[in-house]
């Protein structure tokens, strides 16, 4: 992937040759926005973004993947309907759903899809209040466990940017209790309920931990120098702790 | 050509906030008679010849593995129009 110049001050630390040994795969579909921001979270954070087209067949010994945000498909039929069904979703799948539970994380678009993709369950609908919203949007880390968040501390609270328009999360009582029950959701929205999601939920976790989807967007927040209080580095926890995962740290 | 007609609805207990909206808006015009909306989907799919009973199956499936996502929508009408 093209490399950005990196604008803000990087602080997350040097990167060492292990940290920069870890593949982390960032997938295009026709319609993303965010791969670009979300190949440089990865660089950012130490490890080597390699890009990945969604018609491609193979995984490119990627150590793990992200689904990054946009309108693929122009959100046609369904947000992330269509993307489900690209070659690479289907590696991906079966890749995460392997006893080597290969890391998959999905933003905004990227959570609609693995919806879509039957990876985490529920759906997301249209918010509540039907319009397109963008804030600085304060979530609790509620699981600190999975292959994606155990950089945080349980019940940490981060800021980072939100923007959708179908970002409504739901799924039925019986599935919201089990996601409750067995601590899947990974993520809640505090101050504020964005968009109508069910018991402000802003992202869940599959059972064994290396599939995370949430609607909002760490990408957008790992460099200082932005962000409400300009220090705009909450979401870099996400890229680090899955190179904790991958290197055995956690 | 034979056109099969597929309609998707959100389940109802999922509240639809388009429906909602249009509902809202109706006596704007004067449409004072309606207490609620609800928006779908309709699919249209043609075939190239006779639709069979194997096509019509084929038709409900793609209905229910893609026109539709069963955990928000559910396929309220799969039918055969003639032009």
């Amino acid at each position: 992937m093209t490399e950005t110049p990196l604008i803000g001050e990087v602080s997350s630390g040097v990167a060492s040759a292990a940290l920069s040994g870890a593949r982390i795969g960032v997938v295009t579909f026709p319609g993303t926005l965010d791969d670009r921001d979300a190949a440089r979270a990865v660089r950012l954070a130490g490890a080597t973004a390699v890009e990945l087209w969604h018609g491609d067949n193979e995984l490119a010994d990627v150590d793990a993947v992200v689904i990054p945000g946009g309108f693929s498909y122009g959100d046609y039929l369904r947000a992330g309907a269509i993307s489900r069904f690209a070659p690479l979703m289907s590696r991906i799948v079966d890749a995460a759903n392997s006893d080597a539970k290969l890391p998959v994380l999905g933003i905004c678009n990227g959570f609609q899809i693995l919806t879509e993709a039957h990876l985490l369950p529920g759906s997301m609908i249209k918010n509540d209040h039907l319009k397109f919203l963008c804030r600085d949007q304060v979530l609790r880390v509620e699981n600190n466990t999975t292959a994606w968040t155990n950089a945080y501390a349980a019940g940490q609270e981060i800021t980072v940017p939100l923007k959708n328009q179908d970002g409504q999360y739901i799924a039925d009582e019986k599935t919201l209790d089990a996601l409750e029950a067995e601590g899947r959701v990974a993520f809640r929205y505090v101050g504020m309920n964005p968009n109508g999601s069910r018991r402000d939920i802003a992202g869940i976790t599959n059972a064994a931990g290396n599939v995370v989807g949430l609607m909002p967007h760490p990408e957008h927040a790992i460099e200082v120098g932005y962000g409400p209080d300009h220090t705009g580095t909450d979401g870099l926890g996400f890229f680090t702790s899955v190179l904790n995962t991958l290197l055995g740290g956690k | 050509m034979p056109r099969i007609v597929v309609d998707v609805m959100l389940k109802p207990e999922i509240l639809d906030p388009q429906g909602k909206a249009i509902v809202g808006a109706l006596p704007r015009l004067g449409f004072t008679e309606f207490s609620a909306v609800r928006q779908g989907k309709r699919f249209e799919l043609t075939v190239d010849g006779e639709v069979t009973d194997e096509i019509l199956a084929k038709a409900r499936e793609a209905a229910e593995t893609m026109l539709s996502n069963p955990v928000i929508e559910d396929v309220v009408n799969v039918e055969v129009v003639a032009d």
